[in-house]
């Protein structure tokens, strides 16, 4: 029951990700930066909005956004929350994860294309070819951990390194490991070096361009879908880099959420800290995270 | 058994009904289709029965042919490839007897229906044979009969050119299995299963010359990289209810010609795993950016057939593996998720090309940058092409997903113990399979979104499809769904078609897939689960904007005020970012002109990507064959009674030679 409950917490606190990282851009920036629940603002916001939908689009349109974060929510019951086992853990659940994510992206990359926009159909095309690298990347990643604990469900895994510990002979392992994670994990939630969520040139976008028509209830559904999958990945990472302890339930839980926020201070670093990089980049860095997890794969089997 | 018979003999006798009324369309579509119909749907109980646990007598005639028998049976296996056959053969059927009415114009359709139920007589045959001979016989008819099938536009000259290329590959790989079984009975008074397998344990020669011949003969049919040649060339030269069947079904009776002879070669060897598994790789990824490289449906079809055939070499690797190491579950997952996926991708391949050839009659092109918006004009083919889109990339709640599982689990399951000899390739295989399952995500979405959604490219009007062709894609749009959320159910069907590979193997054969059952019934649940959560939060959607102003306006261009349709994105824009980054495989030719001037007047792009392995290898290879025997030309020279001469000469060293042995 407590798992639920877990669940339920992260479906709450996920957009409060965002702030933390937007407070910590505008520190770092020597501004003041907007209020903390500014993510909830802007939700409640959109929700009270009519709705403008293209005079071009479908059905495809309306479907994607609503496709998109049912397949995340269902991710978040998949993710355990650090060593607490997830409601929905099975062996080889994080393929159903992966290809969660997947669903929810070729809703958000059809109704892109719905609306007949090449911005959109640009930034689609960016998305599509940028995941197809990070999946084998990610593939890689969690084969090293499942192989280093033995176990082959996230709440397995994690409950593993909780209990037994990276230590100091697998601490390369460990390091290769998140270090592929966090690239995956910035580059699936669309931060710096990939994308650039503050940019207001539609023509570099990625993520942005690509719900540039959506608007009302949908544009809602597409940013509180966008900070559960930054959640979703996110405790994937920090799952595997710093679970918590499982004995003690809720003061372990705590950690966490400590861990996550932690996470969150590290991404607005990251991008005040760094320039986007060029998109023809893109597809090197994240083979080189497949490569970081496939050379952390060779130390786990040696 | 005997109903299956009797289909065959149903399939046979209205093919040559429809052949005989020849040139009017309605009667022979009536006897050619209906037949085909009919005798689908009669074998379909028989079949079902033996797959749920139910036995089925063999069937054993001598017969006067050395070597052959006419022996038949139906054991699980079979029936887990016959079901897709009728299926599919049903539903094809259906969806021609429309289709061709607008091409038919001056055709046999007799003839035509004369050769479709030929092929899936044959298909039915090649799986219930048990005598090498009568598998050699029904094998060169499913090879021959696609020819006729393919060349039915045959006025024009790239049907004709596809026909040919198709009729080398389907004998070279025959030549293959041939040698295949002739080395298989060589101390063998027949060519009857049952006693080629009872000699498998021991082969004198190892298996793994066997092998390697049944992997070329078979995978030429299957379509692995490089014998796939064939399959780009002649899929879109086919009308498309023959490209569904071909490319669902016939294609995998290589695979199933892989599996069979897998249970006469007795244990495998460690290497057959890496062989299919490098095979599966090669294919898979190979065949997948091939697909989004190609500027016609059809044809990008036809490299996503590539693709997932190497997916169910993956499995076949994977169960090889489990098999050689003695890990009974490895090897049923393997096996288990290749026979699955043949399933799955029957219904999922044969519904996008029935979506492709509903385009094709709609909307008169199939060329993607053509096309555009037809979602509005065909909302059924368009909705049941989204499914089958869905459901190829492996996307959960569809079918797709829950064979590819199985073959993940079993790959990632066992990597996690072992040596690194081990453990590598299975890993290769869940990151390839990774890989595979984002780039076909990328290639779908642009098939799918570039094709049915936006403006449309052309002014011509396009029009839904028929009642007829629009059943067989509601049907197989809906088996996608039902087998997706039903996977853990159809575990325990493919449990004893699995048995029948691992049977040799004793102690392998008693612990099956149970172990995946808890994985699939919880995906099962996930994906129920994702169904009503989507429903509710589309309802709520609809409830919250009830009473609030809703309107529609022009997409945003950015201030842009007149857009054309021309202006959107363009499938081959879409494709770039990933084919530019595969270009060393692709080598994409490109004519571009680019703009000049500050009024440029006329800027020109233009690219085709033409298959690497028909250029580098076949072409040059049947070249410098060609070129060898025009050498021996001067033996032709058109004057009979130097020809009689030769005979003449030839009967007397035939003869010199006998007396002297």
């Amino acid at each position: 029951m407590s798992s639920f409950i877990f669940s339920f917490a992260a479906l709450l606190f996920s957009p409060f990700l965002l702030s933390i990282i937007n407070r910590t851009k505008a520190v770092l920036g020597g501004r003041k930066g907007a209020p903390l629940l500014q993510p909830y603002y802007d939700i409640i916001k959109l929700i009270q909005k009519g709705a403008v939908y293209s005079c071009t689009t479908t059905w495809v349109f309306k479907a994607g956004p609503a496709v998109g974060l049912a397949a995340t929510i269902i991710c978040v019951f998949i993710v355990p929350f650090g060593a607490h086992p997830a409601p929905f853990a099975f062996s080889g659940d994080f393929v159903l994860l992966a290809y969660l994510l997947g669903l929810s992206r070729f809703f958000t990359v059809s109704a892109a294309l719905d609306t007949g926009s090449s911005f959109e159909g640009m930034g689609a095309s960016r998305e599509a070819a940028f995941s197809a690298l990070a999946e084998p990347a990610l593939f890689l990643a969690l084969a090293a951990v499942a192989r280093k604990t033995g176990e082959l469900s996230l709440s397995g895994i994690f409950h593993a390194i909780s209990a037994q510990g990276w230590g100091a002979s697998s601490l390369p392992i460990a390091l290769l490991t998140t270090t592929a994670l966090l690239i995956i994990f910035l580059a699936e939630n669309a931060r710096i070096p990939v994308d650039d969520p503050n940019t207001h040139l539609e023509l570099t976008m990625i993520h942005e361009v690509m719900v540039l028509d959506h608007g009302g209830m949908d544009l809602a559904f597409i940013q509180y879908g966008a900070s559960l999958k930054l959640w979703v990945l996110g405790a994937i990472l920090m799952g595997c880099l710093a679970p918590g302890r499982p004995d003690t339930s809720w003061l372990g839980g705590a950690a966490f959420m400590g861990g996550m926020c932690a996470l969150s201070v590290l991404t607005g670093v990251i991008e005040s800290s760094m320039a986007r990089l060029r998109l023809v980049r893109v597809p090197q860095l994240l083979s080189g995270a497949g490569g970081l997890a496939a050379l952390a794969l060779i130390l786990v089997m040696r | 058994m005997t109903t299956v018979l009797i289909s065959i003999v149903l399939l046979i006798l209205s093919g040559l009904a429809a052949f005989t009324a020849g040139r009017s369309y309605k009667v022979a579509t009536l006897l050619g289709a209906g037949g085909a119909f009919l005798a689908c749907i009669s074998a379909m109980p028989p079949v079902l029965r033996i797959l749920l646990g139910g036995a089925s007598k063999p069937l054993h005639l001598p017969w006067d042919v050395p070597y052959g028998s006419f022996s038949v049976a139906i054991d699980p296996l079979s029936a887990a490839f016959l079901v897709p056959i009728l299926v599919l053969s049903a539903l094809c059927a259906l969806y021609g007897a429309q289709y061709l009415e607008s091409y038919s114009a001056g055709k046999s359709t007799g003839a035509h229906w004369f050769f479709f139920n030929l092929l899936v007589a044959s298909m039915i045959m090649v799986t219930i044979a048990r005598n090498g001979v009568l598998f050699l016989i029904a094998w060169e008819v499913m090879s021959i009969s696609p020819l006729f099938l393919i060349l039915f536009e045959d006025e024009k000259p790239e049907v004709r050119s596809a026909g040919w290329t198709y009729l080398v590959a389907a004998h070279l790989g025959a030549v293959f299995i041939l040698v295949f079984f002739l080395m298989l009975g060589r101390n063998s008074q027949s060519l009857d299963f049952d006693l080629l397998m009872a000699q498998g344990k021991g082969l004198p020669l190892g298996g793994g010359v066997l092998f390697l011949f049944a992997v070329i003969g078979f995978g030429a049919k299957a379509g692995f990289i490089p014998f796939h040649v064939w399959l780009p060339e002649a899929h879109p030269a086919a009308p498309s209810h023959v490209s569904a069947l071909m490319s669902g079904i016939m294609i995998k009776m290589g695979i199933y010609g892989i599996l069979r002879s897998l249970t006469l070669l007795g244990r495998p060897d460690p290497l057959w795993g890496y062989a299919m598994i490098g095979i599966g790789l090669s294919s898979g990824i190979l065949g997948v950016i091939y697909a989004l490289a190609q500027h016609d449906l059809k044809r990008l079809l036809a490299y996503h057939s590539v693709e997932n055939i190497g997916i169910i070499a993956l499995g076949i690797g994977v169960g090889l593996m489990g098999e050689a190491s003695g890990l009974p579950v490895l090897a049923a997952l393997g096996f288990g998720g290749a026979i699955f996926h043949v399933l799955n991708h029957a219904i999922f391949k044969g519904l996008l090309f029935l979506g492709a050839g509903s385009v094709l009659h709609g909307a008169k092109t199939a060329k993607i940058d053509r096309l555009g918006g037809l979602l509005k004009s065909m909302p059924v083919t368009g909705a049941c092409f989204l499914i089958g889109a869905a459901a190829i990339s492996g996307l959960p709640p569809l079918n797709g997903f829950a064979s590819e599982f199985l073959i993940y689990y079993g790959a990632i399951g066992a990597s996690l113990k072992g040596s690194a000899a081990f453990a590598t390739p299975l890993i290769l295989t869940a990151a390839g399979l990774a890989l595979i399952g984002g780039l076909a995500t990328a290639c779908f979405t642009k098939a799918f979104g570039v094709v049915f959604l936006g403006e449309p490219r052309h002014e011509e009007t396009a029009h839904e499809s028929g009642i007829l062709m629009r059943i067989p894609m509601l049907a197989l749009a809906g088996l996608c769904a039902i087998i997706g959320i039903t996977s853990p159910l159809i575990l325990n069907i493919l449990g004893p078609a699995v048995r029948v590979i691992l049977s040799s193997q004793g102690q392998m054969a008693a612990s099956g897939l149970m172990p995946a059952t808890r994985p699939l019934l919880m995906i099962s649940l996930a994906s129920t689960g994702l169904i009503f959560l989507t429903i509710a939060l589309v309802l709520i959607r609809k409830a919250i904007l009830r009473g609030r102003t809703v309107t529609s306006a022009p997409t945003w261009g950015c201030g842009y005020a007149r857009p054309t349709a021309r202006m959107q994105y363009t499938a081959s824009s879409f494709a770039q970012p990933l084919t530019g980054l595969f270009r060393p495989f692709l080598r994409t030719a490109e004519t571009v002109r680019m703009p000049k001037d500050i009024f440029p007047t006329n800027a020109f792009f233009e690219s085709h990507t033409n298959d690497a392995f028909k250029e580098l290898i076949f072409e040059p290879a049947f070249l410098g064959i060609a070129r060898l025997f025009s050498r021996l030309k001067w033996l032709q020279h058109g004057r009979v009674q130097l020809y009689v001469l030769y005979i003449a000469i030839t009967l007397m060293a035939i003869l010199f030679w006998k007396l002297r042995g």
